[in-house]
């Protein structure tokens, strides 16, 4: 990856399902669907054989899940999120999408948390090794948020961009159909429109809506969007629906309020890896891998085989792993990064520096979840200015490295190139 | 198996201070207990059967903490009989409940309780296995996971390493879409710093965890507990929470006894108030 490469943010459109290119950068006109005729969009991809999945009420938070139906959508619920607090509470109105994505993600059901890549039964005195073939699901996405679609688009990029193609994710990302939802309202945890990844939906969708009181602006992304709403009573939208659409999209890029600065920041992360300021956010940081397992693009995974009983049988398991897991870097017995402060380091430069050269964009969408999952609310734009800022002072570097002692290790590259390790 | 053993390992059970339900969970692999008894040899058992065997024996599965001067002894013979010592749960890897007593007054619960305490030899503390002979592999919690149990023979029975994971609770909850309740509801959970192992059951049943398991690998205590006391949990309500199966676990007991002496520093500036 050269120096260009280390642009910030995804500037490139995201990846789309594969035949919206009539429809890029041609914004068609929006059309309009009432309130009440969602759950026909809802009929009529289970008859089309999709299983639907969305955002629902459980375990107090929005999570996403299997819906049956219109019913099953958190109408009425909102949530207030800030770093290391997340609250589930009612809203004032039937909005159905009136919230900021919570502690799940779209790679759950695109990249499983864990999955059976392959078996291997004793024949004899030999092994049949065979891989699953069981059919992927067919999955209908509903509500995907315009820093989620660009998350898909990085995944995309991880796992099937490259010369080794994952075939589970293939599958799954190759039948899905994507049903986005304009935020109308941001959390003060996100940060998207720094990393320029929304909070509008631009590509990447089968179609787009916008909630407004009365029911749903239409934007249809692709053919297979075309499709779907064919049979749906469907009319052109009037100036008044348009307006309350463009003031709901508008709210949200208002509210967000944080902000990232992303000028430099591949050179200027690399340069910092000696900074003192590691071991400062090592006191905060719980190393408990939460952050990774929130946040939509990591894609870190190991792979063990597991016997049964008699040994004659032996699956091999895929599971989400973390470089947060001290076992993670574990090389021939000896973990490699075997401090917080180095863990911490591993995970923030690669998501915001040498992701670039990986993969050419950021890892980072600019979503918050890492933010508000924290529980103790370590903010990853806050570290980020404050390196900045020890950057440009080496004498607030030198005087914070007179109380923190460093336990990082010496190598000053903190790239993996394993297979499935970030 | 290429390189199956000649004979089968013989499997020998130990108990030193402790409840027993760590060797039950061996009992209550139902499904698999056939299985396991064609793998290996039960040498002895006592739970299980009256037919004991001498050793030495190829695999110790030791349960309890060292409490008394004869089991400091004991468990110096038992190392010396067998090839691979597993300590299997908190008392035994940890001190286990009763080394609640490490904060007492040994001798003042001897006179409580016994009636003649000159008879009785015990020591002031219970500490783990560990801290007396060298253990081979360490399985954690209160009760141990029985599939950890499982595991631990058949790859001991197959001559490779067990795989036991020394990563946070957190990583299992995320694996199975449990919404971290600390974040969501403000319940105070040892997640961030446990062990994984139990399956993340708790916080699935909206319970904060309570560290059976113990400490994870490089738990970050100190900041969990930060972190509890800066979002309004009162030292004296935390306190409980480190200080219960794995009290005497060394990461543990320094964040209980900081709490310790925070609670009482506030309860002295409260009687201070009050006179």
């Amino acid at each position: 990856m050269t120096e260009s490469a280390a642009v910030p943010g995804i500037v490139a459109p995201a990846m789309n399902s594969g035949d919206s290119s009539d429809f890029i950068g041609n914004r068609r006109p929006e059309s309009f669907l009432l309130r009440d005729d969602l759950q026909l969009l809802m009929r009529r991809l289970q008859e089309d054989g999709y299983t639907i999945v969305g955002p629902k009420v459980d375990q107090d938070a929005i999570v996403y899940g299997e819906l049956t139906g219109v019913s099953d959508l958190p109408q009425g619920w909102t949530d207030q999120q800030q770093p290391g607090k997340y609250r589930l509470v009612p809203r004032d109105d039937q909005r159905m999408f009136g919230y900021v994505p919570g502690p799940h993600s779209w790679k759950q059901f695109l990249f499983p948390p864990s999955a059976i890549v392959a078996t291997a039964q004793r024949v004899g005195s030999s092994w049949q090794m065979s891989t699953q073939d069981e059919p992927a699901p067919r999955y209908a996405f509903l509500g995907v948020r315009s820093c989620e679609l660009s998350a898909i688009a990085i995944q995309d990029k991880v796992f099937l961009g490259g010369a080794f193609v994952d075939p589970h994710y293939e599958q799954r990302r190759d039948a899905v159909l994507l049903i986005a939802v304009n935020c109308t309202q941001a959390a003060p945890v996100c940060f998207c429109t720094s990393m320029k990844t929304g909070p509008r939906c631009q590509s990447g969708f089968d179609l787009a809506l916008t909630e407004i009181d009365t029911g749903f602006l239409v934007e249809i992304g692709s053919e297979r969007g075309r499709l779907l709403v064919e049979a749906l009573p469907l009319r052109p939208a009037v100036s008044e629906e348009i307006r309350a659409g463009e003031r709901g999209r508008a709210d949200a890029e208002r509210q967000v309020t944080k902000q990232m600065n992303t000028e430099g920041l591949h050179d200027l992360l690399l340069e910092q890896l000696k900074s003192p300021h590691w071991e400062t956010v090592a006191e905060r940081c719980l190393s408990c891998t939460n952050c990774t397992m929130v946040c939509p693009t990591c894609f870190c995974s190991s792979v063990t085989e597991v016997s049964d009983l008699s040994g004659d049988r032996v699956q091999r398991e895929r599971q989400w792993d973390s470089c947060f897991n001290v076992d993670f870097s574990r090389v021939n017995g000896i973990p490699s990064r075997d401090s917080i402060s180095s863990r911490y380091r591993q995970w923030l430069t690669h998501k915001l520096a040498t992701w670039q050269d990986q993969f050419g964009t950021s890892g980072c969408v600019g979503c918050g979840r890492c933010i508000t999952w924290c529980p103790p609310g370590i903010d990853l734009t806050e570290e980020v200015r404050t390196l900045r800022q020890l950057a440009e002072s080496p004498q607030l570097t030198a005087a914070i490295g007179e109380t923190a002692s460093s336990s990082l290790p010496p190598n000053t590259a903190p790239q993996n190139t394993t297979e499935g390790r970030g | 198996m290429t390189h199956a053993p000649t004979r089968k390992p013989r499997l020998a059970v130990f108990k030193f201070a402790s409840c027993d339900g760590c060797q039950l969970s061996l009992l209550d692999c139902e499904d698999e207990l056939l299985t396991v008894a064609g793998l290996v040899e039960i040498a002895m058992f006592p739970e299980a059967s009256s037919r004991m065997q001498p050793g030495p024996w190829d695999i110790a599965l030791v349960e309890g903490s060292i409490t008394t001067p004869h089991d400091a002894e004991r468990i110096r013979q038992v190392r010396r009989d067998c090839t691979t010592v597993v300590t299997i749960g908190a008392c035994a890897t940890a001190g286990g409940i009763q080394s609640l007593r490490n904060w007492g007054q040994h001798e003042e619960f001897l006179r409580c309780v016994y009636a003649r305490p000159e008879y009785i030899s015990s020591l002031s503390t219970s500490t783990a296995i560990a801290e007396h002979i060298p253990v081979d592999y360490e399985l954690r919690g209160c009760p141990v996971n029985r599939q950890q149990l499982l595991e631990v023979i058949l790859a001991l029975v197959a001559g490779r390493k067990p795989r036991l994971p020394a990563h946070s609770v957190c990583l299992d909850c995320k694996r199975k879409g449990t919404v971290c309740i600390e974040v969501s509801r403000g319940v105070p959970c040892l997640g961030p710093i446990t062990q994984a192992g139990c399956g993340a059951i708790c916080p699935s049943f909206d319970r904060g965890c309570y560290g059976c398991f113990g400490p994870a690998l490089q738990a970050n205590c100190g900041s969990l507990t930060n972190h509890f006391l800066d979002t309004g949990s009162a030292p004296k309500t935390l306190l409980p929470l480190l200080r219960n199966y794995n009290a005497a676990a060394p990461a543990f007991r320094e964040q209980s006894d900081r709490l310790e002496q925070l609670a009482q520093a506030v309860s002295g500036k409260v009687d201070s108030a009050v006179e």
